[in-house]
């Protein structure tokens, strides 16, 4: 196993220090793969994944990181509401699934997840807030899956639930320095000279 | 001339790995009084006493210190060994080097060195000691069995089968317990009824036990050998000297609808009743919470039908005192409530059942004459997932142990249950199997290779009922890696053994400890199992942990052969670590008296030869005092002294250290 | 109720849920409760900020929480029952770790003292109902049978959720105020697929039609909720589902504020019923006039 071989932090390590969750307490019951709605379409049952992380060697790693599971979650609790040792698998999901994004090793067939994620997370950086019409016009683009859900628009533009005019607040350059440090901490801060213009 | 000889053991490793023990001794040789100063690997061995014995001889010593382990753990070996040799046994002391120094240092200098400053100090004191002689106190010789199930059945029987007298009182209407509630037994399929049934009437009929069922203890008073016992007997409002059970009186109550308790409220039962067909006494009580008569004083129809007028409705409860030598607890256990289970339904699905339930299905005697049929509606159910730990080993919400014996009950059941109904589906959910018994493994196992029980390796994350009101279980199959649902129409819970409720109080009134959970302790895990840590108290079946029938029969035989050797002999020998007051300078304040925990301290006349009063002290009675110091604590006028731990004796032990 | 609640509306409320927005502000004006929007509020990074970057995921939330108590906010209403997880959720952390607290001050360039108490749209109702809105309950729903679906978010997450996991209750005492019959059900805590509705469209349209299935098995009227997600997966998706051949499901996904605000005498259309995919303004029908 990896832990053996170097000194370096294991992978159990580095999910107890982000999520305080230390998979070692883990019996394997299988509760939480019990009660998983998402389970039929994991490729890892989330008691699978708690005994990889367990594991911990490269083979586990590796197997972990690629894993269709983590984009499966939908981060529901019902696991961790469920699990008799206390633990909190779904935090332990949350973990790898970053660290999976982090190296870069999001599987093909959930590029669509990251894609509406990351599509999100740009519509809100820009302008503060979640808007439906440039959300999906982006993730469209994104994901190049024009034609799902294109059926609904109309409908919901029909119910005033479809707003043209994208939400933008005022301090959406505060927003976007807030992004730029959570993503990118090790940068030093461009937007500085904007700071006093767009505090409210 | 104080001539004392010291004595190091090494423990194995458990001392030596920490403390250099040929330091200690070497060292130990140079204090003032200090004739022999010798380590060795394992004192408590026959050799290591022998070198004790050898030395009070052959050195004429004194005293002794032993620098080992606990002395809770040996310092009644080495006293014997002193004795043997000679000298008096409160002449030898020990000094904890291993709790109190090895065990929580790491330090192989500093250790050796503290273990020094203690041996030093035991010198010291053991300098100062008296010769001290063991107290005899009587013993009653008649023992008192808490409670009647399977475990205080057989200690009252191997007690009064030894030829002393018993008192077997159970909180219940019936002797029985549990064990009566049983279809059959694993791994043998016995019937429970046909191997208990003979027990519970030979429990009844030997002239050496008294039985008081329906009857509760409230109170114990006293020592070893000397309990003074407080038991209420309920009232049955039914005359036993009149009554014939010939059972006319049940037949004819109008109050029909209560749960019964026997039937873990699968069935019903009557206001006036006998738990069941086989109880014994054989003769009923009135419930007075259900009863008519009692609760709105009209009805009355028992006492009309009764042909010999044995119906006393204004029976009272009663309180007897007991004096009993000896306490054998076996007050047994009961199923955690798994309502605390949301996602199982919460106790609201009714053919969500637990073990005892599904044993009152499976039995001939049952509700059902033993057809396994589901509680909603009757029908045979054809399909049934058992549960394993169902609140064990859950820490979060039920127990973190296990329950021990479910794994064992579960198999029988899904044995039970393909016997009954043979094109029916039993699927079991377990975590492991525990089955490390006789014949435990093989039954398991025939259970899965040959009655056809469908085992899962998962836990079940959720029950409910479906439109058509069967049940959908959604489990694990963590060894396909996949989950699975299962669609039944039963589900039998096995849920985690956990003490009687009340346990706690009847701990804290006996002055036994018990866990966080009520589980009894002890005196000590490996050596000790069925002594409690207060004399005279001892442990049988699974109030002390869970427990099956062979085990509980066996430790509650044990607890049997504790008490009988108890009984053996007519006066106890009990340690002389007791208060004594000094009556020349005892002002008579009284604080003694009232701090004593144990009653143990009275006032006594001071009278002159003609009888006139002189004046009233405060006295220690020798037999209850329990040597804790309080009374010494509290005195103003520094007028009592405990002995073994003397004033002179402790302060000689501080100077020691300066 | 004279103290102002703080409202932190959401983005859904601006759009997809725009009908939980609408009959929160009516109810409100009926109950007299003086709600204040958050000024520059943003969104809370919902599951897309939660999934990628944990900093990100309680820095969004917190210039919220320091906004309001900026704005001398003690107590907010989310009814978005996501928005109230996060936040909720953060403002537990924060209180819990003062290093990430700490760390996000640095981040935002906010202090936050950690005073601002987070309420959920369940605990809202539960509030005005406590301060009079029963006895304004003057038009009750005539025993409309309704499953009330808590989802996730309303039921699930220790130290956010004030209510039993497995078997919660909180909607209840709302709903049998308003005259409704709150059907025993299966899959009130069942999760509807949530925040991967567009890009795991498959997997919602599976949990969602269980769900749908199993109120029409309890003959419930309508589905009860408090979420914008499960709101969109449940009411917008009901058709998808139809035509991917499940169901066929015809039932109305209603949020407790508009049965709420139908008992209170609101006019439907104000409440936003007509706003929904499948036809709620039927539960509206049920509207009996309590005779004085």
């Amino acid at each position: 196993m990896a832990h053996t071989e170097t000194h370096e932090k294991t992978l159990a390590d580095k999910i107890l220090e982000r999520t305080g969750v230390d998979v070692r307490e883990c019996y394997q019951c299988g509760k939480c793969t019990a009660g998983c709605p998402m389970v039929q379409f994991m490729d890892l049952t989330p008691s699978q994944v708690m005994r990889l992380v367990q594991i911990g060697d490269r083979e586990a790693v590796q197997t972990l990181l690629s894993s269709q599971t983590l984009w499966s979650c939908v981060g529901c609790l019902t696991c961790t509401q469920r699990c008799p040792k206390d633990l909190d698998p779904a935090a332990v999901m949350d973990a790898l699934r970053e660290i999976a994004y982090q190296e870069g090793l999001v599987p093909d067939a959930q590029r669509n997840v990251l894609k509406f994620h990351q599509a999100f997370l740009k519509t809100v950086e820009h302008t503060g807030r979640m808007s439906e019409v440039p959300l999906t016009a982006l993730y469209k683009t994104l994901s190049r899956d024009f034609f799902s859900d294109v059926l609904l628009a109309p409908a919901m533009l029909l119910r005033g639930k479809l707003p043209l005019v994208p939400r933008v607040i005022g301090g959406r350059k505060e927003v976007r320095r807030i992004f730029k440090r959570c993503l990118d901490p090790e940068r030093p801060d461009r937007a500085d000279e904007e700071t006093q213009e767009d505090r409210p | 001339m104080a001539r004392v000889g010291v004595f190091i053991c090494h423990c194995g490793e458990n001392i030596g790995r920490t403390v250099d023990c040929a330091a200690v001794a070497k060292a130990a040789e140079a204090f003032p009084g200090v004739v022999k100063s010798v380590d060795y690997k394992y004192m408590c061995s026959d050799p290591g006493q022998q070198m004790i014995k050898d030395a009070i001889r052959d050195e004429r010593l004194t005293g002794v210190v032993v620098g080992a382990c606990s002395p809770r753990m040996h310092e009644p070996t080495f006293r014997r060994a002193a004795f043997e040799a000679g000298l008096n046994p409160y002449l030898l002391e020990m000094a904890n080097l291993r709790e109190h120094c090895s065990w929580v240092h790491e330090d192989r200098p500093v250790a050796t060195e503290k273990a020094i400053d203690l041996m030093r100090v035991m010198v010291e004191k053991v300098k100062k000691n008296a010769e001290l002689r063991p107290i005899r106190v009587p013993v009653e010789p008649t023992a008192l069995v808490i409670g009647g199930g399977i475990a205080g059945i057989q200690a009252a029987l191997d007690i009064a089968g030894g030829g002393k007298k018993v008192i077997l009182v159970e909180r219940s209407p019936s002797l029985g317990g549990h064990m009566a509630r049983l279809s059959e037994t694993f791994p043998t399929l016995d019937c429970s009824q046909c191997i208990l049934t003979p027990r519970m009437v030979e429990a009844a009929n030997h002239p050496n036990i008294t039985l008081m069922t329906y009857s509760e203890v409230t109170k114990v008073d006293g020592f070893i050998g000397n309990f003074e016992v407080t038991v209420r007997q309920k009232a049955r409002y039914v005359d036993p000297e009149k009554c014939t059970g010939c059972g006319a009186c049940f037949e004819k109550c109008p109050a029909k609808k209560i749960p019964s308790e026997f039937d873990a409220a699968l069935g019903n039962r009557t206001a006036i009743y006998r738990p069941f067909p086989q109880a014994v006494p054989n003769k009923p009580v009135i419930d007075a919470e259900h009863c008519i008569m009692l609760t709105k004083g009209k009805c009355g129809i028992c006492a009309k039908v009764c042909p010999t007028g044995a119906i006393k409705y204004d029976d009272k409860d009663r309180e007897v005192i007991v004096k009993v030598g000896a306490i054998v607890v076996a007050t047994g256990f009961e199923l955690w409530d798994h309502s605390a289970y949301g996602e199982y339904g919460a106790g609201r699905l009714e053919d969500v059942i637990n073990g005892f339930q599904f044993e009152r299905l499976a039995s001939a005697s049952g509700p059902t004459t033993g057809e396994i049929r589901r509680p909603s509606d009757g029908r045979i159910a054809e399909s049934v997932v058992f549960i394993q730990c169902c609140g064990s080993r859950d820490p979060k919400r039920g127990v973190p142990y296990c329950s021990k014996i479910c794994c064992m009950y579960t198999a029988k059941h899904a044995i039970l249950y393909r016997h009954k109904v043979h094109h029916g589906r039993a699927v079991v959910f377990y975590m492991d199997v525990r089955a490390g018994g006789k014949g435990y493994d093989e039954f398991v196992r025939r259970a899965i290779e040959t009655e056809g029980a469908e085992y899962i390796r998962g836990r079940v994350s959720r029950i409910y009922r479906r439109k058509d009101g069967r049940l959908v279980v959604k489990g694990a199959d963590t060894l396909a890696g996949r989950p699975v649902e299962i669609v039944a129409d039963m589900v039998v819970l096995a849920d985690a053994i956990v003490p009687q409720p009340g346990a706690s109080r009847l701990a804290q009134m006996l002055g036994v400890s018990y866990d966080e959970y009520g589980f009894y302790s002890e005196a000590h895990p490996k050596l000790r199992p069925v002594e409690t840590a207060k004399a005279g108290v001892f442990l049988a079946g699974a109030c002390q942990a869970p427990k099956d029938i062979p085990e509980s029969v066996a430790q509650a035989s044990a607890a049997a052969a504790k008490v009988l050797g108890l009984f053996s002999q007519p006066e106890l020998e009990r340690e002389p670590i007791v208060a004594k007051v000094n009556e020349v300078t005892c002002v008579h304040c009284r604080a003694c008296i009232q701090a004593c925990p144990y009653g143990a301290i009275e006032d006594k006349e001071i009278k002159d030869s003609k009888g006139n009063l002189i004046r009233t002290v405060a006295c220690v009675n020798e037999g209850e005092c329990q040597g804790c110091g309080t009374c010494v604590a509290v005195c103003r006028s520094g007028s009592i002294d405990l002995d073994g731990f003397t004033d002179e004796e402790v302060l000689a032990e501080i100077a020691a250290l300066e | 109720m004279t103290t102002p609640i703080g409202y932190y509306p959401g983005c859904s409320l601006h759009g997809t849920g725009r009908e939980l927005d609408q009959s929160i502000r009516a109810l409100a004006e009926v109950a007299g409760v003086d709600l204040r929007e958050i000024k520059d509020w943003n969104c809370c990074g919902a599951t897309a900020a939660h999934s990628l970057n944990h900093d990100l995921a309680v820095a969004l939330p917190y210039r919220t929480l320091a906004l309001a108590e900026d704005q001398g906010l003690a107590e907010v209403l989310a009814p978005c029952a996501a928005c109230f997880s996060r936040l909720k959720g953060t403002a537990v952390r924060l209180a819990r770790d003062p290093k990430l607290a700490q760390k996000m001050t640095e981040i935002t360039e906010r202090p936050y003292r950690g005073t601002v108490r987070i309420l959920s749209i369940i605990e809202f109702i539960n509030r005005l109902l406590d301060a009079g809105l029963e006895a304004k309950l003057t038009h009750p729903l005539g025993g409309l049978k309704v499953a009330p679906y808590y989802g996730c978010l309303l039921a699930r997450g220790e130290d956010i959720v004030d209510d039993d996991p497995e078997q919660p209750s909180g909607m209840e005492r709302a709903l049998v105020a308003a005259g409704c019959e709150v059907v025993p059900w299966n899959f009130a805590v069942e999760c509807c697929g949530g925040g991967l509705s567009m890009s795991k469209t498959e997997a919602v349209l599976d949990l969602s039609d269980a769900i749908l299935s199993d109120a029409e098995d309890a003959q419930a009227d309508a589905i009860v909720t408090g979420c914008p997600m499960c709101h969109s997966n449940l009411d917008m998706r009901q058709r998808t589902i139809n035509a991917a051949g499940r169901g066929p499901h015809d039932l109305p996904v209603v949020y407790l504020s508009e049965i709420l605000g139908l008992a209170a005498g609101i006019e439907p259309e104000r409440l936003g019923l007509d706003r929904h995919f499948v036809d709620a303004m039927r539960v509206a029908e049920r509207m009996t006039e309590r005779s004085a």
